[in-house]
């Protein structure tokens, strides 16, 4: 169970902020704090690891209280038993892809988990390689397992797979869900990114200007939006096309490309390039004549 | 006509002992004026680079002062540990790494800090200690820096005239390097001797920073 109350005034790309949170992580669970960029979210996690104090507050995980402001208590980075993914990775350059994981070792007797973690991800044909000729998904992979050689309380994964192409995110989603069903330890995972929420989290933490506004299941935060469609995608305009009285628009989702038909009038207040949101009712009544 | 070898020797003996020392105390002191949070390192850095403005005959006036025999420190050191600092070599040294301090310093202080702080942070939520951060991730990372310190001060202290003529005087074999040896040369009118030990100190010079240069650009890519 991790435990965790913060403040602190912050100053973000947008402005001063107060971030003020309290919320509690049980074990075992997968949760997700999503919001737009920043709200404070990577700030609560390195609050977490240690790498920021809070103003005031109090942190805790299982019975080790590693925070309070109270007391004067702030348990010093290295001896909390965390791991922290970085988005940009942070892979050692001196060392080989073996050195970065074998420098995260807390015992040498555990040396031979570098070799299996290296299978896990399909790595191990890598291990003597330079960080610096790998590609951005295989350095996020090394940096994946090299966090979790130190056998943490805590996995904190901060926008992780934000640097990453699309297709690469999808099978690195489906990676960290491997890793973290062997594991199942508390994970924290930063996300601007809805289509991680759904695939990954068990709770979700919604933030906005610093704030925790809503929590639970994601298909209760998300599920409630006003529209009773059956099915919604986001996408983006790529076409409008005339054709007699109508207009067809082609609309991107994802790697998916679907041509919808649109009304003149509707069709007058977009552009290629918009961000729509593409929906069917439950039924669509048909008028035809006899 | 045979040279007297004598104060080449010392003077890369002593170049080599002060830059020793150096990187020994250069490294700690730039990691803390680096990334102390404290305000006081305000003062400690123009300290350091005072040898870069100072009179070098200023810095050897003072340092003749605080080791004389009838000074505090210079009468203790004498009575209770028979050590002689003035007009011997242990006051060059001295005098040697005060001197060169700031080009030891400065080009390691500005590799602490350009280095990138997330690697340094990815290494303490490893649960590594600063010290081991220090040694096995940023000094590795920061080479070009330090090799560029090293040769600066060991370039600089080859090159030293007046805090060695003002501490050490000209005693042949414990205080007379080249620099002084020529100006002694010179001044007796024997420009055969001056010119030879001018004529290397100003190869060797070339040397140390034609190689300095070769290798930063090939093994670091710095253009």
């Amino acid at each position: 169970m991790i435990k965790v109350k913060a403040k602190k005034n912050l100053i973000t790309s947008h402005g001063p902020i107060r971030l003020e949170v309290d919320f509690q992580i049980l074990d075992k669970e997968f949760t997700t704090l999503f919001g737009p960029s920043g709200v404070g979210k990577t700030t609560i996690l390195r609050m977490i690891a240690g790498l920021t104090d809070p103003e005031e507050g109090f942190i805790q995980v299982d019975d080790e209280v590693w925070f309070d402001s109270d007391r004067g208590i702030s348990r010093p980075i290295q001896e909390r038993q965390i791991s922290f993914v970085f988005q940009d990775y942070n892979l050692f350059p001196n060392m080989t892809v073996w050195e970065n994981l074998e420098y995260a070792l807390k015992d040498k007797k555990d040396e031979y988990l570098i070799d299996q973690f290296l299978e896990m991800v399909h790595l191990a044909e890598l291990k003597n390689r330079r960080p610096e000729t790998l590609s951005g998904g295989q350095k996020q992979r090394v940096a994946l397992i090299r966090a979790l050689l130190r056998r943490p309380k805590i996995f904190l994964l901060d926008e992780p797979l934000s640097s990453l192409d699309w297709e690469l995110r999808l099978k690195l989603q489906d990676e960290i869900i491997a890793l973290y069903n062997c594991f199942k330890i508390p994970t924290i995972f930063v996300t601007h990114d809805l289509s991680e929420i759904f695939k990954l989290a068990h709770q979700i933490f919604v933030m906005e200007e610093g704030k925790i506004t809503r929590s639970g299941k994601p298909s209760k935060i998300f599920g409630e939006d006003a529209l009773s469609g059956k099915f919604k995608f986001v996408g983006n305009i790529l076409e409008l096309e005339r054709e007699d009285f109508l207009y067809i628009v082609t609309v991107q989702i994802g790697n998916n490309i679907t041509k919808v038909i649109a009304t003149e009038d509707e069709s007058r207040e977009w552009q290629v390039g918009d961000r729509v949101l593409v929906a069917a009712k439950a039924f669509n009544p048909l008028i035809i004549k006899l | 006509m045979s040279f007297d070898l004598s104060p080449l020797i010392l003077t890369f003996k002593l170049a080599f002992v002060t830059t020793l020392i150096l990187v020994v105390i250069g490294i700690p002191l730039a990691y803390w004026v680096a990334f102390t949070p404290r305000k006081w390192k305000y003062f400690v850095e123009p300290l350091i680079s005072m040898p870069l403005v100072l009179p070098p005959t200023v810095l050897g006036f003072y340092i003749l002062l605080l080791f004389s025999p009838r000074s505090f420190l210079g009468n203790f050191l004498e009575t209770f540990f028979h050590v002689k600092v003035v007009f011997t070599f242990l006051g060059l040294v001295i005098g040697s790494v005060l001197f060169s301090l700031p080009f030891m310093v400065n080009p390691i202080k500005a590799g602490f800090q350009s280095f990138p702080k997330s690697l340094m942070e990815a290494s303490y939520v490893l649960g590594k200690s600063k010290e081991e951060t220090l040694l096995k991730v940023i000094l590795p990372n920061i080479k070009p820096a330090l090799l560029t310190g090293i040769i600066m001060a060991f370039a600089h202290t080859v090159g030293e005239f007046g805090v060695v003529l003002m501490v050490g005087g000209s005693i042949p074999e414990e205080t007379r390097t080249a620099s002084i040896a020529i100006f002694g040369e010179v001044e007796a009118l024997n420009y055969t001797n001056a010119h030879f030990y001018s004529g290397i100190l100003f190869l060797i010079s070339f040397a140390i920073l034609f190689i300095l240069n070769t290798i930063n650009r090939k093994t670091f890519k710095i253009i």
